[in-house]
Parts: structure tokens; C-alpha cells; sequence
């Protein structure tokens, strides 16, 4: 009986204060609505946000604003290291030390689930301050919307004069307002299981010491290795958007054709150039499209040689493959083949934005850490290290010594047009791979091209 | 209701006020987090609603663009598919697998009992992988079985064709779900009146007759119980098509709770995700409310 | 005598047949539980191999090491209402605190959704209130919406309320969820209504009626609807994807999806994420099995 009493009585009482939290919280949130001029930044402070103790913090942030106090939030995407919590909490102890008044907490996101999270915490009125990623999400997405913070102020004459132009136009919208203070960038290329090509020999169609390749060479290849015996020489992957940049690069340098049009507002796709080089993927023997597997699924299946060569590859996989002891053969990264050989490989280029939460303090902290991180002479090339890709200025040779990335470091200078920044690209991305599998079933090519030229061009245009 | 009447005013006052009293806690937290979500949820479908805009008032319009648009029609009949095929097979399914083990020697249908249930423990993120390497087209064990077997000849790309995917699916989920149900039939069967069974073999029925006019009646309960979770499990079949398929291959295995999704959280179109969400809720009130009437009938 | 003689072979061998046919699919059905956990101690080179390995060849902890050295946050983080107060624990590795979290939110589910369920069918079943039939047939209606129905309303209130990002957005839709109120009533309307007349005979108010004759009755079914709750809020992945952010308060099951990486997931990684969140679920339901199953006959038997 006693013991009964006391459960029912924990339990009550468990009920009871869910109750008074869950009513507490209540009238916490009608509060601000009337009132939202004098304190901003409680409601879009993502740590105090959630606790008691946001009250404490308000005065001391309004009084320190002159110091530069503020708690600031980043959100990073797995960008080589910048997604590993030990290397990362290193990077923000050297900046701590530079400037010990500003508190930065770090979440990790994933690719998988990384632009829900922070589409829910937009809605959720907790988006975070600073966000490490690329143009595609900070200028073409986020940007576009009006989330972002314009960066003008970043990039001083001295910053324009460093950075790299394809970089620098990357970083800006259309109409020319920065979002992004771009870190680092990579070139992503393809790679070849060179112990299987040798066999087959299939080396002497292509240039081992340039990385490149002709498309008539390419075709001789795979036929060579597929006539060797390797049924599986790559295939073209699309059950998802992971690393759909690798099969869009294949496919526009094939016979040269483009993704978008130069200025970036409309979707070319449905070329001629587009249409050929699909009819050639879909007649070669040894490469079939792949609806079951993505990008990441084909990187696995090249290293335990089910495939011969990847589309989806750059510096960063070889080095983590080798590192977890995937990879037991020779890789041998290549260009994209090409008519002339000269390849417009898909770059990748990551920087920071900061969300517009409408805390000048915040603000101003946010853009001090990303001039510390990005600019200052010691730590730009320790954070562009941890990313494991290329600095966007001359930094010199950060990469002395080490091989994989000096090999890597030959394709930089193909980078193409960065045509990420279009309108409606997440519809677009979608599209592109409902595209392939469409083309893997049998449906007629230029069928399928025109019905994602016309699903994309009008998700641009409805931006 | 004829009771209802003879029963005193004071009396149907004091039943009100103690019925709502005991209701409060739970009606606090329904019409909180389940009735007014879906108030605004029918509200907001028809405005024309994203991130960072004032919504724009669109009348039917996101209701007329939906019975338009293809890929939510064909959603619609994937979704339709997996719960008419999976509610039927997990039932029968998991009362033939009972039927079979509850009367083994105790220890043996224990473990046969928790071994059905490890799949609806492990979490569905590791089983889509796990099955994801299973159904792999180049050497998952299905092929290689298959194959090897001669029963294929060649690999099949399971997920990858869409002739196979959704069946995959329905797989995967038929195995995350009868844990449940056959914990539960065990158990019914095993409550069964053991008298009117041997009461029916001395007058030489048939094992099948046993069945059908003694033990069937006894677990009707149970199955209702269970028709009920597992059309609602089937509806809300998710994280398999989120991590393994996307939706595809040619939208073969597009749902409408995956489609709503992507809509409201990568193309932001909450109006039209809301849209769907009004029409999948009436489509799921309607069939609840039948087979509720039927319940009660029985 | 021949007949029956046949007769009985005939049951035996289908039997038999059929006992060796439910365990291979038991195997296989379970299959992805033990693959994991194998694979947990498994080197990356070899759970990305063709020729898969039944058995590890070499047992590494490697993936366990670097599940745990990912990311820290705090033990525990109790927020005092109203004094600002908020004590912190010693760091650890946040799979850790991912679990705890996860405990937390399956418990309180259970138990909010056991208390307010136990009254509100009790109600349902024994009160004949006015609104009663409007009440039940709203929540047999509401009882099969999928959450993403009601997803981005349900995320904009939580951000309304300031709940968003805190573990409440994800117990307090549970606790709405009426299956729990469905089940409950079917299990009060096997209640005696002579027990409660005596009850009130003797002097008993609606309070005391409830709790010493009702709630004794429907214990089994509580237990049962316990189990079932713990179960489901443990596997909840969806709520937990659209309202939880911080690495705090991330749930296990959410944990282990953000381990995925676009190009490159780390599947050790992963299983042995998977492996850690699977035990103790396993060891709950091995522990209460037998609670679970005699709750939810009687239940049914009654309803």
C-alpha cells in the first residue's frame, strides 16, 4: 500500500511540473511579442533560448557591446576536418586567445540531414549566427531568401584583390551583394583503378602525368576494361543528390556541354552536347546507371573494386579511404575526359555566411571570427589545412611535403564555371538525378532532359 | 441514449464535470499538439506559404495544383499500395508464425518470440543499412543466393529497378513489424479456452474447423488491435524511404509523408505540403472511422 | 485408427515443416541486428568488402574509440526555473549523453501518456458526459494521422512556445497522440459497474473510485501501453529529425543518422552507434516481456 501511495505521488508530481514547464514556458513566449525591441537577442540565442538562464545574459550582452561580447553559435558541414569536433575546438581556442570575449558553440550537421536541421531551426526561430558551407546553400539559398547577412564590408579592396575572380563571383548574388567569405576550395575530378587499367591495358589511352583524357580515349578505355573482364567499369549513380556533382561534370565534358547558361539564371541541360554525351553512357558496355546506388555508395564500391573508376572524387576521399585502409590498390585520379582533353572540372568552395538574427553584436562578433579564421596570417592556413582543400588566394605552397595533396593540386587550374548559384537549385538537384534514373529505364533522352530543363528553368524562375 | 435520458440533470451535470476533470490532462495535450496543428494545418493550406514571407492567400489553389500533379497522385497510390498490401500480410503472416510456435516447449517460443522483435528494436537507420547491403545489385546476399541458386540469372538491381523497389520496401517493413503482432497473437492463442477446443476434437472436428469456429472468434480482439497499429505504422513508413531509395527509382516508391516533406523542408512550399497533409488526414479519418464501425459491429 | 494414424503425421509434419521454415526467417528478420553489432568490431576495409566476413576476422574496437571521442557535451544540464540556476555535468562523449536523453524522453513519454491515457479512457468509458461522442469519435480520427501531417504547424508552435530544440517538442506530441486514450478505454469498459456503485455507496468520491477500484483493474493495460510508448517514442526518428538541433539534446537514434556523410559514411561507425542504442532497448524488452504480453491479452480479450 505504502508503496503504491508513493508511486502514484511521484507520479503526480512528475505531472504536475511537466506542467508548470510546459505553462511556464508559455507565457515566456508571449512576452517578447509585445514587446520585441528590448531583447532581441534572447529569443534567437541558440543555446540561452532554451534555458533559464537567458535572463541573467541580456544585460551583460547590451553593456559589453562595445567590447564584443557575445555568445555566437557556427554550424559546420563535414568540410574535411571542420566537421571533427577535436580539430575544430582547437581552431576556436587559437581565436579564444586573440579574442577571449567572444563564446562560440559548435554543432556538426551532416549532408544527409544537415539542410533540414537548419531549415527547421530558420522556422524555429534559432538559426545559427555563422555557417560554414558553400555558395549553393549561403548565396543561391539562404542568401536569395534573405536570411544572410551582406558581407560587403569583409571583403575590403585588399580581399578583392587576393581572392581568386571565379571565387569572388561565386560568393555574390546576382545582383552583386556578398554572402559568403569563401575559405577554401577544391576541384572534384574522377579517379581510376589503375592496377585493374594496366591489366586491361587500357594506360596508354590516357596522360598519367596531366590527369587527362580524351573522350574517344574514354570510350576505348572502358571498352578495354570491360573486354578485360571487369563487367563493372563505373556507373552512373542517381537514388540521391550525394554527389550528383560528379555525374553533371561527366556528362557536360563529354562533348563540352554546359550545365547553365553564363549568367547563371537558366538551365541548359537539354543541349545537344548534353543529349549525345547521355546516348554515349547509356550505349557504352561496362557502365550502367545506377538508381540503387549515390555518390557515396559508389566511392565505397570503387575501393573494394567493384568498380574501376569513380565520378565522385577528390583529394579529401583518397586521403580518408587510405586512411581507414580501404583502399588496396593504386588510384589514379583523373580529369574528366573531354573532346580537346582540356576538362571544366566542378569546383567545390566553402566559406562562411552568417544568418541575420538581427543582433548587431552577434553580428560583429560573427564577422570577427570569420576574419580571424579566413585572414589572419597564421590561422588562414591552419583552417584551410583542417579542410583538407585549397586556399581561394595565394597562400603559397601550404601543402609542401605532402604528396597525395601536390598530386591532387594539378587540377586546380581546370576549375570551371561555378554554376551552383542558379535559382530553384535544391528542385534542380532532385530533378537531375529523377533525370538519370529516367534515362536508366529506358525513357527517350531528350524526352528526359527537356521535362528537367522545364521542371528546373521553372523553379529558377519562381525564385 | 435511452439511458442517458432517464438519468437525472444534477446526475448528467456531476458525470460531465468528473468525465472533463479526468479528460482535462489528456485533452490539454491532444487539442494542444495534436487538433490545433492540424487546425492551422488546414488553415495554412490554402495560402501560399514559405520561409520568410508574409503568406499569400491562394483560395484552393495548392488543392487544384495537387489532384495535378503527378508525382503526389502516384505517392498516393505507393502509399495506398504499402498499407493494403503490408496490413494484410503482417496480419496473416504473424498469426501463422504464432499459431506455430505458442504451444512449443516454453523456452522455444520465447526465443522464436524475442528474435521477431529484435528488428522493431534495432532502429530504422541501421536496418536500412544493413538491408541496403543486402539488396546491393553487385554482390548483396540476395544475388548471390539467387544466382548461385540459378533461380536468377542475372543480378537483379533491387532497389534500383522500379519494378522491385517498392516490393523491397513492403519487405523491409513487413520485418520491422511483426514483432508486435506476434507477441501479441502468442499470447491470445494461448488464452483460447482449452475445454471448448477438446470439446470440439471428441466431436471430430478438423484441426482447420478448430480454428476457424472456436480459436478465430477468441482473438478477434486481438486482431483488431492489431489491424489497427499496423495501418498505422504502414502510413507513417518513413525513415526506410528517406535513407534508402529517395523516393525512387522514377518516383516508384515516392510516399506521401515523403513527399510532403520534401516539399515543405527542401522546396519550403508549406502551403502545398499542408495541402497534402489535409488530404492524406480526411483519406486516414475516413478508413479509421470504417474500420472502427466494423469493430463495433463485430 | 488408420485415419486418425495419417492424420496425426500429417499435422506433425506441418508442423515440423513449418517450425524449421520460421526459423530461417526469424534469422534472417533478425540478420540486420547481429550484422550490426559484428560489425561494430569489424575494420572499415572489411565491412566495405565484397566477400562479406560471417565472423570478424580480426576484432577492433576502433569504431567504438571513435564514436566516443567525436563529440563531448555535458553529462546532464538541469535548468532551475526562475532562479537562472543551471548545473552543468562533467563532459563525457556524447553518444553518452545522447542515450540519457533519449532515456529521459521515452520515460516521461511513457509516463505522462500512462497517466493522462488511464484517466481520460477511464472518462470515456464510465462517464457519460455531455460531448462524450464527440470526443471519441475525434480521437478515433486522430488516431492514425502520420506526425508529417501536422509537421510544419507542429514546428511552428514549438518555436511559438520556445520549445523548439529542447526535448519537449519531441515527448509532448507523443503524450497528444490519443492511441494511448483509445486503448485505455477499451480496457476500462471490462470495469464491473456494480464495483464502482458499491464504491460510491460506501462514500468513495470520483477521485478514490478511480484510483482504488478502476486503476487496480486496468494495471495490466497500463503496462502494456507503458511498453508500447517506450518502444515508439525510443524509434520516434521523425520528430526527433524536425525539432531537435544541438548536439545536447540530440536523441541516440538522430545521433546515429547524423553520422551518415554525403560521400563518405563510415558504416563502423555507424553500427557501432547503432549497436549502443539497440541494447538497452533489448534488455527493457527481455525484462518486461512477460508484463507486456499479459497487459495487452486481457485487454483484448475484455475490449
Amino acid at each position: 500500500m505504502k508503496k503504491r501511495k508513493f508511486m502514484a505521488l511521484a507520479l503526480s508530481c512528475v505531472m504536475v511540473c511537466s506542467l508548470a514547464a510546459c505553462g511556464g514556458k508559455d507565457t515566456g513566449a508571449s512576452q517578447p511579442e509585445p514587446a520585441p525591441a528590448p531583447a532581441p537577442a534572447e529569443k534567437t540565442d541558440d543555446n540561452a533560448a532554451s534555458n533559464a538562464d537567458a535572463d541573467s545574459q541580456t544585460p551583460a550582452d547590451t553593456s559589453a557591446d562595445a567590447s564584443q561580447a557575445a555568445d555566437i553559435t557556427l554550424w559546420t558541414y563535414p568540410v574535411g576536418s571542420w566537421g571533427d569536433a577535436a580539430t575544430v575546438s582547437g581552431m576556436i581556442s587559437n581565436f579564444n586567445a586573440a579574442y577571449p570575449d567572444i563564446h562560440v558553440t559548435v554543432e556538426y550537421l551532416d549532408y544527409t540531414n544537415g539542410d533540414d536541421q537548419i531549415n527547421t531551426a530558420i522556422e524555429g526561430n534559432q538559426a545559427p549566427d555563422l555557417v560554414l558551407e558553400g555558395p549553393e546553400r549561403l548565396v543561391a539559398n539562404w542568401g536569395a531568401k534573405g536570411l544572410m547577412v551582406d558581407l560587403g564590408d569583409l571583403w575590403t579592396d585588399e580581399a578583392k584583390s587576393l581572392i581568386y575572380d571565379s571565387v569572388q563571383n561565386a560568393c555574390k548574388s546576382n545582383d552583386g551583394v556578398f554572402y559568403e567569405y569563401p575559405l577554401c576550395m577544391t576541384a572534384h575530378t574522377m579517379a581510376i583503378n589503375r592496377d585493374i587499367f594496366e591489366a586491361a591495358g587500357a594506360l596508354q589511352y590516357l596522360d598519367e602525368t596531366t590527369g587527362t583524357w580524351t573522350t574517344e580515349n574514354f570510350q576505348k578505355a572502358v571498352q578495354a576494361v570491360y573486354d578485360y573482364g571487369q563487367k563493372n567499369v563505373g556507373a552512373v549513380y542517381c537514388s540521391g543528390q550525394g554527389g550528383d556533382q560528379g555525374t553533371r561534370a561527366l556528362i557536360n565534358n563529354l562533348y563540352g556541354g554546359t550545365f547553365t547558361n553564363a549568367e547563371h539564371t537558366q538551365y541548359t541541360a537539354n543541349s545537344e552536347e548534353n543529349i549525345k554525351a547521355l546516348e554515349l553512357l547509356k550505349s557504352m558496355d561496362g557502365i550502367n546507371f545506377d538508381a540503387s546506388i549515390a555518390g557515396g555508395d559508389e566511392v565505397n564500391m570503387f575501393c573494394n573494386g567493384t568498380f574501376a573508376m569513380a565520378f565522385c572524387w577528390n583529394a579529401t576521399q583518397e586521403k580518408n579511404n587510405t586512411d581507414q585502409g580501404n583502399i588496396n590498390f593504386d588510384v589514379l585520379p583523373m580529369a574528366f575526359p573531354s573532346e580537346t582533353g582540356e576538362a571544366q572540372l566542378c569546383g567545390g568552395i566553402w566559406g562562411f555566411g552568417i544568418f541575420d538574427n538581427g543582433d548587431p553584436a552577434k553580428i560583429a562578433a560573427a564577422k570577427t571570427f570569420i576574419d580571424f579564421m579566413a585572414n589572419d596570417e597564421k590561422q588562414a592556413v591552419e583552417s584551410v589545412k583542417a579542410s583538407n582543400f585549397w586556399p581561394v588566394k595565394d597562400l603559397g605552397d601550404i601543402y609542401e611535403g605532402d604528396a597525395l595533396m601536390s598530386e591532387y593540386a594539378k587540377f586546380i587550374p581546370y576549375m570551371g564555371d561555378y554554376y551552383q548559384v542558379v535559382g530553384g537549385w535544391a528542385e534542380a538537384r532532385t530533378a537531375w538525378w529523377n533525370m538519370l534514373q529516367q534515362v536508366g529505364s529506358g525513357t527517350d533522352v531528350k524526352t528526359a532532359v527537356e521535362e528537367f530543363v522545364t521542371t528546373a528553368n521553372a523553379a529558377a524562375s519562381a525564385q | 441514449m435511452s439511458k442517458n435520458n432517464s438519468m437525472s440533470k444534477a446526475l448528467v451535470r456531476r458525470e460531465t464535470i468528473a468525465g472533463y476533470a479526468f479528460m482535462l490532462p489528456s485533452l490539454i495535450f491532444f487539442l494542444g499538439f495534436v487538433i490545433y496543428p492540424m487546425v492551422q494545418c488546414v488553415f495554412t493550406s490554402f495560402f501560399d506559404a514559405t520561409m520568410n514571407r508574409e503568406d499569400i492567400f491562394v483560395g484552393f489553389a495548392n488543392y487544384i495544383e495537387l489532384f495535378q500533379d503527378k508525382v503526389f497522385l502516384g505517392s498516393l497510390k505507393n502509399t495506398v499500395i504499402i498499407v493494403i498490401v503490408s496490413v494484410p500480410v503482417t496480419c496473416i503472416f504473424s498469426l501463422w508464425v504464432s499459431s506455430v510456435i505458442y504451444d512449443l516447449a516454453g523456452p522455444a517460443c520465447s526465443a522464436f518470440r524475442c528474435i521477431f522483435y529484435l528488428p522493431v528494436v534495432t532502429g530504422s537507420v541501421a536496418v536500412a543499412v544493413v538491408w541496403k547491403w543486402m539488396f546491393n545489385n553487385y554482390y548483396g546476399i540476395f544475388n548471390y543466393i539467387g544466382t548461385s541458386t540459378g533461380l536468377m540469372e542475372n543480378n537483379i538491381n533491387w532497389l534500383g529497378d522500379e519494378r522491385f523497389a517498392l516490393g523491397c520496401i513492403i519487405l523491409i517493413l513487413l520485418t520491422t513489424s511483426v514483432g508486435q503482432p506476434i507477441v501479441l497473437y502468442v499470447s491470445a492463442l494461448n488464452n483460447v479456452d482449452q475445454s471448448l477446443v477438446e470439446a470440439a476434437e471428441v466431436d471430430g472436428a478438423t484441426k482447420f474447423q478448430c480454428f476457424w469456429k472456436i480459436k478465430w472468434p477468441q482473438i478477434m480482439p486481438t486482431t483488431l488491435y492489431i489491424l489497427v497499429i499496423t495501418t498505422i505504422n504502414s502510413f507513417q513508413c518513413f525513415a526506410l524511404i528517406q535513407l534508402l531509395t529517395s523516393g525512387g527509382p522514377n518516383h516508384s516508391t515516392d510516399t506521401i509523408m515523403y513527399y510532403i516533406y520534401y516539399n515543405a523542408f527542401k522546396l519550403y512550399r508549406y502551403g502545398y505540403g499542408n495541402a497534402m497533409g489535409v488530404v492524406l488526414a480526411i483519406i486516414i479519418a475516413v478508413l479509421s472511422a470504417l474500420q472502427f464501425k466494423m469493430a463495433e459491429s463485430k | 485408427m488408420y485415419m486418425k494414424q495419417n492424420q496425426f503425421n500429417r499435422s506433425a509434419c506441418y508442423k515440423i515443416i513449418s517450425v524449421i521454415i520460421i526459423a530461417i526467417l526469424a534469422f534472417t528478420f533478425a540478420f540486420p541486428l547481429y550484422w550490426i553489432i559484428i560489425g561494430s568490431f569489424k575494420t572499415s576495409a572489411a565491412i566495405n568488402a565484397t566477400t562479406p566476413q560471417w565472423w570478424p576476422q580480426e576484432w577492433v574496437l576502433d569504431n567504438y574509440r571513435k564514436l566516443f571521442s567525436r563529440q563531448v557535451a555535458a553529462l546532464w544540464e538541469i535548468n532551475i526555473p526562475f532562479t537562472g540556476i543551471s548545473l552543468t555535468g562533467p563532459e563525457v562523449p556524447a553518444a553518452i549523453r545522447w542515450l540519457i536523453n533519449t532515456v529521459f524522453m521515452a520515460v516521461v513519454a511513457m509516463l505522462l501518456t500512462c497517466i493522462t491515457s488511464a484517466m481520460a479512457g477511464y472518462a470515456l468509458a464510465k462517464k457519460r458526459f455531455i460531448g462524450r461522442t464527440v470526443v471519441f469519435s475525434l480521437i478515433v480520427c486522430a488516431m492514425a494521422l502520420p506526425k508529417q501531417v501536422i509537421l510544419i504547424p507542429l514546428l511552428r508552435e514549438m518555436a511559438a512556445l520556445e520549445l523548439y530544440n529542447t526535448i519537449w517538442a519531441v515527448i509532448f506530441p507523443i503524450v497528444g497522440w490519443p492511441f494511448g486514450v483509445f486503448l485505455m478505454k477499451q480496457f476500462s469498459e471490462g470495469i464491473p459497474g456494480e464495483m464502482m456503485e458499491a464504491a460510491k455507496i460506501d462514500g468513495a468520491n470520483e477521485w478514490k473510485t478511480f484510483y482504488t477500484i478502476a486503476l487496480p483493474l486496468i494495471k495490466p493495460g497500463i503496462g502494456a501501453l507503458a511498453i508500447f510508448t517506450f518502444i515508439n517514442s525510443w524509434n520516434d526518428y521523425f520528430m526527433q529529425l524536425i525539432m531537435l538541433t544541438s548536439t545536447k539534446n540530440l536523441t541516440i537514434s538522430l545521433g546515429i543518422a547524423k553520422l551518415q556523410a554525403e560521400n563518405a559514411t563510415d558504416f563502423g561507425l555507424i553500427m557501432a552507434g547503432a549497436s549502443l542504442a539497440a541494447i538497452p532497448i533489448i534488455v527493457i524488452f527481455l525484462i518486461f516481456q512477460k508484463y507486456f504480453t499479459k497487459g495487452i491479452t486481457m485487454g483484448a480479450v475484455k475490449g
